[in-house]
């Protein structure tokens, strides 16, 4: 009872901010909402019993890469709304609803065959993050590595990448700084 | 009772809009945030798929998605404030160099 309670609850809302964060002028809106999201989505994993899953995805989504967009909107101006040429919304839908009967479709044809088998199956009385730590270190154990190597990778390019010139100025407003020393100077 | 077609519809729902997001934004910061809902859309399905089957592999690449998730944000907002750097806008529109 409290399962269908949640998951009605937890899809609504998430579909809900989702909708929010596409539709949205506003990056900071945008942003808020797409975190709230996450936590949602989190949500979901703990009521599927992923406890583990609901725990990286709060750490990670909504820590770190939440932490990092917001991170960034210092150097992009966010308070100002967003102007765009949209292309016609009619069309949008359509491609977008048709793709998604593709996906339902696809997701649904193995369902109806029963030839899938639990190759890992969770044991009764261990814990979920025994399960998925014993998983992870033997059968997944190399591409976990790889995992690894390849996060260091990113962190090496985002840090060159975006700490290039961190001195020079992003937004060139140098009359805002004129305003600021005359203001000085009048006190 | 929820069942797995219920978990895969909200999936499939969250992914089309991320989609629509994805056809629909000119700015790309916008992008990435569609980029995202439709991430997290695949990992409901892998996790729900894993509850009902009783496996933990789709566990094992939901967590491989949010890695790779993590490291795309990382890269890709680098390159953001690369192009914001050079170009003033995040506008795709205004970044297209090549008149087609």
């Amino acid at each position: 009872m409290y399962e269908v309670v949640a998951f009605y609850l937890f899809s609504v809302l998430t579909i809900g901010l989702f909708l929010v964060t596409v539709m949205s002028k506003n990056v900071l809106y945008a942003m808020t909402s797409l975190a709230a999201g996450m936590v949602l989505i989190s949500g979901f994993f703990f009521i599927l019993g992923a406890d583990f899953l609901g725990v990286v995805q709060l750490i990670v989504y909504v820590g770190a890469i939440m932490a990092l967009y917001s991170f960034a909107m210092m150097f992009f101006d966010a308070t100002k709304d967003i102007k765009e040429k949209n292309t016609s919304n009619a069309l949008v839908f359509l491609l977008g609803g048709l793709s998604a009967l593709v996906l339902v479709l696809m997701f649904s044809a193995p369902i109806h065959s029963d030839a899938i088998q639990a190759l890992y199956p969770m044991h009764e009385g261990v814990g979920n993050a025994q399960d998925v730590g014993i998983v992870l270190f033997t059968k997944y154990l190399v591409p976990f590595e790889v995992a690894a190597v390849m996060l260091l990778v990113a962190m090496i390019a985002g840090i060159i990448l975006a700490g290039k010139k961190m001195d020079d100025s992003l937004t060139e407003d140098l009359s805002a700084d004129d305003e600021i020393l005359t203001q000085k100077d009048e006190k | 009772m929820i069942g797995l077609s219920h978990y895969l519809i909200v999936s499939a729902i969250i992914f089309s809009i991320g989609l629509v997001g994805v056809l629909r934004r000119r700015n790309l910061l916008m992008l990435f945030f569609a980029t995202e809902v439709m991430l997290n859309a695949v990992n409901i399905a892998f996790a729900a798929i894993s509850h009902y089957y009783n496996d933990l592999t789709g566990q094992m690449f939901a967590f491989f998605i949010i890695a790779i998730a993590a490291s795309e944000v990382a890269v890709g907002l680098g390159l953001l404030i690369v192009l914001y750097k050079k170009y003033g806008s995040l506008d795709l529109d205004d970044l297209a160099s090549m008149k087609g």
